[in-house]
């Protein structure tokens, strides 16, 4: 008798689990947000270092979102410190950020972070001073932005025009090295409607 | 016995839930990573400890050359990164990352070997798409994971469990970890027992 209400509720719970399963595979494999789209809601700490912060224009708080950064257009990579490409990546992003800032027509209007997908602080930070690398990373130790964002492939880049009422939309999405800095920068513009 | 058979497949399903599918995966490998999907995370019984001599082996590298665990025996400390197979998801995106933290070991006086019960030519033709490799990248694949069974992380499928262990100066085993196959060890775990070494 026991044995066999023991069964019912083993055969019950399998039951449930494939339910689950189902329901996971069905509504939760995203895909990476599109050009013209937007952005799912991606919180991010806000910077400890003060520099940073104030590169990324935040006042207080603790967290932010990525429209609530001041700038016209945010470059977005998904990196990780264990990717081949990421690594070979750094120092030439390194340079566009460089680029941007030496430009007065750019600078404060463009930014640039990074987030590293699976990567813990320690290990974004030790990718920052590997490469020393100038502008805002973040880690996503857990993944839970990399599972927003479709899983993508590393390195990925999003552009985002943010608008001046708080909205935003994604100028480009795209797997893979940045080839051309500057008809990736001139692209940007033209998409944002920007000068 | 009917109840055995329900419960395996329960927590088969359970696992599938509750472990992500996230991995990471870098652009280098494009399509040639095949992703065995969600494994049983450890499937192995450890045969060695903390504060045992580390097993002595000769295995052939990607270089040619044979490596021995003891040529390192009074020089170096030495840390063996086990990795289930070539060519599958977390493997691809664990030892990059080790290879721009040379760094780490080389402050710890230590060397860093790598290890999967994969061939040589398959081991070779892998690690290329990581970049040049600093360290050693040792073949245990015939006898078939006789070193993997010799520590005690050869899983029952025939792949090694992600494994890392880090050997003294002496020759003694100083820290043990077997990761959930499906997923990446955090490095800071690896540098806090590299710099316990120093300590004492």
């Amino acid at each position: 008798m026991r044995d066999a209400m023991i069964n019912k509720i083993i055969r019950c719970l399998l039951v449930l689990s494939f339910v689950a399963v189902f329901t996971y595979t069905a509504f939760a494999v995203t895909r990476p947000p599109s050009e013209e789209g937007i952005l799912p809601e991606i919180v991010l700490p806000v910077p400890q270092i003060l520099e940073q912060k104030k590169y990324l224009g935040l006042s207080g708080g603790t967290t932010f979102t990525i429209p609530q950064i001041k700038a016209s257009v945010v470059i977005v990579e998904i990196f990780s410190m264990y990717c081949p490409y990421c690594q070979a990546e750094a120092p030439s992003l390194n340079k566009l950020y460089y680029k941007i800032q030496n430009n007065s027509r750019l600078e404060g209007r463009f930014k640039l972070i990074g987030i590293g997908a699976g990567n813990t602080t320690f290990e974004v930070d030790y990718f920052r001073n590997n490469y020393k690398i100038p502008f805002p990373l973040f880690p996503d130790d857990d993944f839970s932005i990399h599972k927003k964002i479709g899983e993508v492939r590393t390195p990925y880049f999003f552009a985002v025009r943010i608008n001046k009422d708080g909205t935003h939309r994604i100028l480009y999405s795209h797997p893979g090295r940045l080839k051309n800095h500057d008809q990736f920068i001139k692209m940007l513009l033209q998409r944002a409607g920007l000068k | 016995m009917k109840r055995l058979f329900y419960m395996n497949i329960l927590s088969t399903v359970l696992l599938l839930i509750f472990c992500g599918a996230a991995l990471g995966l870098s652009e280098a490998y494009k399509n040639n990573i095949y992703n065995p999907g969600i494994l049983k995370p450890i499937d192995s019984h450890l045969k060695v400890k903390v504060g045992d001599p580390a097993p002595d082996f000769i295995l052939p590298s990607i270089s040619g050359e044979k490596i021995t665990l003891s040529r390192f025996a009074g020089k170096k400390n030495v840390v063996i990164s086990f990795v289930p197979a070539a060519w599958t998801p977390v493997c691809s995106d664990q030892w990059p990352g080790y290879n721009i933290a040379k760094s780490i070991f080389d402050k710890n006086d230590a060397v860093l070997i790598g290890i999967t019960v994969d061939n040589i030519p398959t081991l070779y033709a892998w690690t290329h798409q990581m970049g040049k490799l600093w360290f050693s990248v040792l073949s245990d694949f015939w006898p078939h994971g006789a070193v993997a069974a010799r520590y005690g992380v050869l899983r029952s499928d025939g792949v090694s469990e992600r494994a890392l262990f880090v050997i003294d100066k002496a020759g003694i085993i100083q820290y043990v970890h077997v990761e959930n196959i499906n997923v990446r060890p955090k490095l800071e775990d690896l540098v806090t027992a590299l710099e316990k070494l120093n300590k004492k």
